[in-house]
């Protein structure tokens, strides 16, 4: 069979990486980029796609997402999420090892990157646990896992307790130069603590986490990495204290890079409403003056990336009590529109405010850079920036239906994704052949 | 986001549910305390039943302990004429809030017209509300740290019955405020009704300067707190915060924060004196201010019959929305 050729006309190309934003045509043959811009001549696609009125991206990267496996694969979930993925334009997904069991085998590893592969969906990336069974007491076994492909070594949203192991963790990873992903969250300061202290959750009456859980523990980690040279990447940031002291730790050099979470990036912690268990989220929802510390650090770079901590919970496990409920929200299909939105609102040019969600997101987890370029990988998204939706359950194609953001109508919706040059994902059926 | 439709008022602005008092008109806490009123001599008669809750179900579900909340929500449901069923619901560990909607489900079924909620964490009688159709009515009884408004109501009246009026009156709340639902309904009552000044008064662990934020002075000494005071409200300091990371010890806090009679001397004349119960003599507060003069201790125990009547036949007249 010969090299399949596909085309996509008239989008307006966007590459945050290469400062692209242009009127054009995207031609590909097999799985690469053969011309941006204009087709070769004499090019003929089995296959065109009309991008009229359309953005085409390269396609999203989110860095923090649970994918429900192992733990979960009796219910199919690595499909169904993975396709949430695509319906958000996310192309690669970042996985926290906080599964069951958890990421600490190599086995395991290698058993979750076959699946994905053989899903032919979005791609995974798994991290590896730091410690094994996220217990904080002794590390796993990283070159064992690296080989197995993992990027990075994260406690997900365990915070370590003993920062001895902490220091020998740090300091193991980086002899092999591999990157740790860790939560700024003082294991004793965020015990108990359900929502984000303050005088909304004083006055509901929730026990609170204070934004010094975040500052203490980012002091520490900082003193560590000047210690050992490890370099590390800070999920979830939530507050403007804690932006503050990322923004001096970059500026004197330290090799850090972080990211938040859309939910702490759009919302506050009054979107709790009247104990609205949607909004129970781990790191808790923050005051108005920490949303507005984070937009502006995501849009200054000080954040690096976006994400949209996508963790699956069960209606049941979310039709609880506050205290009760498990925290967290769906999120890999609104990753695209909370970017979106974020550039809106920020005032800056697409081009720059995708770059969280795009080539940034993939530097901080040492991934090369989706582009639109001749000769790359085509993994690309066609969106639709006029659409706007909310994320009501019924909207979503994740099995996880909760999110706080439904409450807000929000731009754009992916129509195609594309990777390796193969339509992997439509919204609506494809253009029939040209 | 706009905050949602405030769960407790139908659309006509009558109460359907009282969850807490923060959010509710002061002509609702007015209609409550007037409407108490005229139950509050009823305990003397000697036909102490009214028919207003004839053939309707009260059922009191409490998964969390206490005695004589629910007493006084039983009494005052039997002399509307209700039929009352007590349920214990302890908690389970493994089923945690499952067992919550799923007990709620179930007696529904049983065609219940009011349920009286005690639950251990903040919002639970919110999350019961959503879940219950409209034709059922939820009355708060205390959930966690959040709001006890039959108490926060009572000791409303309590106060308008001896000082007439809030707008002059100062009110010093003592104790451990950060953990109590009896504190957090009185502040937004207070408020509500206009008072001139709300203290908060203890140390910071308890009484943290943010409480500033729900509109009250945070005072951390003592006697600052409760000088020129109209109303003393003390708080129960419960066992489990006697001795910890919080406060030292219970004779430390007796110490500098108990009522003693050298320092009700502090307040007004005519000050008086409030405890939600039970009472822990010796520390919050000393026996011979529990028991003097000032004290109106009891009459606030039996306020709160009448104020629970008035409650319960309120919400169970207020139409569902259509």
């Amino acid at each position: 069979m010969s090299t399949t050729q596909l085309l996509i006309r008239g989008g307006r190309l966007i590459d945050p990486l290469r400062g692209l934003d242009t009127e054009g045509d995207v031609a590909i043959s097999g799985e690469r980029i053969v011309a941006v811009g204009k087709a070769p001549e004499g090019f003929t696609p089995d296959q065109t796609l009309d991008a009229r009125g359309l953005l085409v991206l390269p396609g999203l990267i989110d860095l923090c997402a649970r994918l429900g496996e192992p733990g979960y694969e009796h219910e199919g979930m690595l499909e169904t999420e993975l396709r949430a993925a695509l319906a958000g334009g996310v192309t690669r997904v970042v996985c926290s090892p906080d599964t069951d069991p958890v990421l600490d085998e190599p086995s395991l590893v290698e058993m979750l990157r076959w699946r994905a592969r053989r899903i032919k969906s979005a791609r995974v990336y798994p991290l590896g646990a730091l410690t094994k069974g996220l217990k904080g007491e002794s590390l796993s076994e990283m070159a064992e896992l690296t080989r197995a492909s993992c990027i990075g070594f994260s406690q997900a949203d365990t915070p370590m307790t003993d920062t001895k192991v902490l220091y020998s963790a740090m300091q193991y990873a980086s002899t092999f130069g591999y990157k740790v992903w860790l939560r700024a969250q003082d294991a004793s300061l965020s015990r108990g603590g359900i929502a984000a202290s303050g005088a909304y959750a004083q006055r509901l009456g929730l026990s609170g986490v204070p934004a010094m859980a975040e500052t203490v523990a980012l002091h520490t980690l900082f003193e560590l990495m000047r210690a050992t040279g490890c370099a590390v990447h800070v999920s979830k940031l939530s507050s403007a204290a804690g932006v503050a002291l990322v923004r001096q730790a970059k500026a004197e050099g330290l090799p850090l890079t972080c990211d938040v979470s859309i939910n702490n990036l759009m919302l506050t912690d009054l979107d709790i409403g009247y104990f609205d268990a949607r909004a129970r989220l781990d790191p808790p929802l923050r005051q108005s003056r920490d949303r507005d510390a984070l937009r502006v650090a995501l849009a200054d770079g000080t954040i690096d990336a976006l994400c949209s901590d996508h963790t699956p919970i069960s209606a049941d496990d979310k039709t609880q009590t506050f205290a009760d409920a498990a925290p967290g929200a769906t999120g890999l299909e609104l990753l695209l529109s909370t970017a979106l939105q974020f550039a809106a609102d920020s005032g800056l040019p697409l081009v720059k405010a995708l770059g969280c969600v795009g080539h940034r997101a993939a530097q901080a987890a040492g991934l090369p850079p989706a582009t639109l370029e001749a000769g790359a990988a085509a993994e690309l998204i066609l969106v639709d920036p006029q659409a706007r939706w909310r994320a009501l359950p019924d909207a979503l194609q994740s099995q996880s239906r909760h999110t706080p953001l439904a409450e807000q109508e929000l731009p754009g919706r992916t129509r195609h994704a594309v990777i390796d040059g193969r339509v992997v994902w439509s919204a609506q059926p494809v253009a029939t052949p040209a | 986001m706009t905050r949602a439709h405030n769960p407790q008022l139908n659309k006509n602005g009558e109460l359907r549910h009282l969850l807490t008092p923060e959010g509710l008109p002061r002509n609702v806490l007015t209609h409550i305390l007037d409407t108490a009123q005229g139950f509050v001599s009823f305990g003397s008669r000697e036909v102490k039943k009214v028919p207003l809750l004839r053939g309707k179900s009260v059922f009191n579900l409490f998964f969390e302990n206490s005695t004589r909340t629910r007493t006084t929500f039983e009494i005052a449901a039997q002399r509307l004429s209700a039929d009352v069923f007590n349920l214990d619901i302890q908690r389970s560990s493994t089923s945690k809030g499952e067992s919550l909607l799923d007990t709620i489900a179930n007696l529904e079924a049983m065609d219940a017209d009011v349920f009286v909620v005690r639950h251990s964490d903040s919002g639970a009688p919110f999350l019961i509300a959503q879940h219950t159709p409209p034709h059922v009515h939820i009355v708060n009884a205390g959930d966690g740290r959040h709001a006890h408004p039959t108490q926060g109501l009572l000791d409303m009246y309590t106060i308008r019955h001896f000082k007439g009026d809030f707008s002059n009156l100062t009110v010093a709340i003592v104790g451990d405020i950060v953990h109590s639902r009896v504190a957090r309904s009185a502040i937004h009552a207070l408020t509500t009704l206009g008072a001139a000044e709300v203290r908060a008064v203890g140390p910071k662990t308890l009484a943290p300067d943010n409480l500033r934020d729900m509109g009250v002075r945070v005072c951390h000494d003592m006697a600052e707190g409760i000088r020129g005071a109209d109303v003393i409200m003390m708080l129960r300091l419960q066992n489990e915060r006697m001795s910890g990371a919080l406060l030292p010890s219970a004779h430390e806090f007796n110490m500098t924060y108990g009522l003693t009679p050298e320092r009700l001397a502090l307040a007004k004349p005519d000050v008086i004196v409030m405890h939600p119960g039970p009472i822990n003599r010796g520390v919050e507060i000393d026996s011979s201010v529990a028991d003097g003069p000032r004290s109106v201790i009891l009459d606030q125990v039996r306020f709160g019959i009448a104020v629970r009547m008035a409650v319960l036949s309120i919400v169970a007249s207020t139409e569902s929305p259509a």
